[in-house]
């Protein structure tokens, strides 16, 4: 994937994204006129206020939502239902309730018709990789929020998809956890070069984790801007905290999203 | 980990407490004893929980938890037999309206092979009608959670299987049937089958949508998806069903012996009433209820075994530890 030229076509296509639902007692507009190109990999981070469509967006890159209009493509073909090249990572952690962590990471594996060798050493490496280590019996109701969210991690990334669509992963993890699993997050994304559309409220995370980030409006959701992020490919957390490219685009995202939010 | 070790306390007191079972029941039957066995097994509760990862809840765990939980009910059962056997001994009823315990044991004794060949037809006729309205159950259930044609084709005729009164069916079955095995087996299908259903579709359809799209983005197909996301997570609904049904697959059989029978424990029971043998009458209801205690607990061993990884499995044990 990362040896994809980026001038032959996008990862992902959107244009003209709309998005209604119709409930028996309203209609709400979730997504209006979105239009949206990934390169190959490229990561992009969406950060944008609460209810305005971003777990939406997502879900129509991955044909689990079909817009009202617009066109949507996933490597260069039409979006027509569900998706499988992707590894999804909901807001929810979504974890089989009957199933140890381990066993939650290779439901990947089984759903797909993987190789069952290959699949168990590869969730044993992002295992150990998440500090699950000791962990790999426990039940979803044994373990904490955070950790939920990093065997849902793990899942996502079994089969080594050549697109990662994540919802908020990190949403429920401390703030040292959480950096050094963007730190993790980062390296892969390095290694591999998946492409990677993120969605988060931290603007931190967004700017660490992004090579683009996009702004999108309260609903109904509408992007603002895209920002490209001037920072090094290869990102060092310390250095990127202090670096003033960083807090500079860092200050423009806090005040965008704070008038969009004051307009409203 | 705490809460895991504090798990492990739970069961433990789970054990402690049933081993100490055996001693309790008698202490509190017979009046004055002292309370010492009782004294003997809270200290052994208080026992610091091990240390590190505990083991996964072996079966004789799971039994332990599950005895635990029958040793009031059994107290209980008890009270009773000491309140039968004070009203009959002491003849404030009639003894051919309510016979004491011993003459029902010595019935019960006197015609064991009799009665034990009847206890076999009733079981043998309660199971199998069990097994089949499960099996049909289940096949409704998804049926009905998976297509909204067949959702509204098959609803209202389970619905009216259900209303209709089983008992007054059951004389026609006969018609149809004859005296043999077969009406008592549809009976106790026909009476089984809707609990089944209701909670099959419960089950089904209690699915998180999110789980389910997940499932989607992994490319599995319907096969895939139901055997290892949807029926698993039916699976405690499920279960619920299969014990209001187990017990109801017993009365079935009965009531089709009722009608028209020449073996089996409802036969027997027409007999003994026949004849104003309130002792066999005793004896035969007692060996019915067995019947239906035994198959329940079956069905919640079952349960235990398929879901112990399910909050109402859970909730259980960890009560004990208060
Ligand atoms: N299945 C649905 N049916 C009806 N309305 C929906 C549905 N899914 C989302 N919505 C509505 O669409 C809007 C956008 O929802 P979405 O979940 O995409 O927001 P979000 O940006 O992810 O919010 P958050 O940051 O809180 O997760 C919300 O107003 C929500 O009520
Ligand atoms: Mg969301």
């Amino acid at each position: 994937m990362s040896t994809a030229p980026a001038a032959t076509g996008t990862a992902i296509g959107m244009s003209g994204v709309t998005v209604r639902f119709t409930t028996r007692r309203s209609q709400t507009t979730a997504l209006d006129d979105v239009s949206l190109d990934i390169e190959p990999g490229e990561f992009v981070t969406i950060v944008g206020p609460s209810g305005c469509g971003k777990s939406t967006l997502l879900k129509i890159v991955a044909g689990l939502v079909t817009p009202t209009s617009g066109e949507v493509s996933l490597l260069r073909r039409p979006v027509r239902g569900p998706q499988k090249e992707i590894g999804f990572v909901f807001q929810k952690a979504a974890l089989l309730e009957w199933r140890g962590a381990r066993a939650n990471i290779l439901l990947q594996a089984e759903m797909r018709g993987m190789d069952r060798a290959r699949a168990a050493r590869r969730a044993d490496e992002l295992i150990e990789m998440t500090g699950l280590t000791g962990f790999e019996k426990a039940l979803p109701h044994e373990l904490s929020g955070g950790m939920q969210q990093r065997v849902a991690l793990c899942r996502a990334l079994l089969h080594a998809p050549p697109v990662l669509l994540m919802d908020e992963p990190f949403g429920a993890l401390d703030a040292l956890t959480r950096e050094q699993m963007n730190a993790e997050l980062h390296r892969i994304w390095r290694e591999t070069g998946t492409t990677v559309v993120l969605v988060t409220h931290s603007i931190a995370e967004a700017v660490f984790l992004g090579t683009r980030v996009v702004v999108m409006s309260p609903r109904p959701g509408r992007i603002i801007r895209t920002f490209p992020v001037e920072l090094p490919a290869h990102r060092d957390y310390a250095q990127v905290m202090s670096d003033p490219r960083f807090d500079r685009l860092a200050t423009e995202l806090r005040g965008l999203l704070g008038s969009a939010a004051a307009n409203h | 980990m705490t809460e895991n070790s504090l798990d492990t306390a739970g069961r433990r007191a789970a054990v402690d407490k049933a081993s100490g079972e055996g001693a309790a029941a008698p202490t509190l039957a017979s009046e004055g004893a002292p309370g010492a066995v009782d004294d003997a097994h809270s200290s052994r509760v208080a026992s610091p929980p091990p240390g590190g990862r505990p083991p996964r809840p072996t079966l004789g765990r799971r039994a332990a938890a599950l005895a635990d939980s029958l040793w009031r009910p059994a107290l209980v059962l008890v009270a009773f037999f000491v309140a039968w056997w004070f009203v009959a001994a002491r003849e404030y009823v009639p003894n051919y309206l309510v016979p004491t315990p011993g003459q029902v044991w010595t019935t019960m004794t006197n015609q064991w092979s009799e009665l034990a060949r009847h206890t076999m037809v009733t079981l043998y006729e309660t199971v199998l009608g069990f097994v089949l309205a499960a099996a049909l159950g289940l096949a409704t259930a998804v049926a009905i959670a998976y297509s909204r044609t067949l959702d509204k084709a098959l609803y209202p005729i389970v619905l009216f299987a259900q209303v209709i009164p089983k008992i007054a069916i059951a004389p026609l079955l006969v018609v149809w049937f004859g005296l043999g095995l077969t009406p008592k087996i549809i009976l106790a299908v026909l009476i089984a089958f809707f609990p089944v259903v209701i909670s099959g579709v419960a089950g089904l359809r209690s699915t998180d949508p999110e789980l389910l799209d997940l499932s989607a983005t992994m490319g599995a197909g319907p096969w895939r998806t139901f055997r290892k996301i949807r029926f698993p997570n039916a699976l405690p609904h499920l279960m619920a069903g299969l014990k209001v049904a187990v017990t109801l697959a017993v009365v079935g059989a009965v009531v089709g012996e009722f009608v028209g029978a020449s073996e089996g424990l409802g036969y027997v029971l027409l007999l003994a009433n026949g004849n104003l043998d309130s002792a066999l009458l005793f004896a035969d209801l007692i060996l019915m209820s067995a019947i239906g205690i035994v198959l329940f607990v079956l069905v919640e061993i079952a349960e235990a075994l398929l879901i112990p990884w399910h909050a109402s499995r859970r909730v259980g044990v960890s009560l004990t530890t208060s």
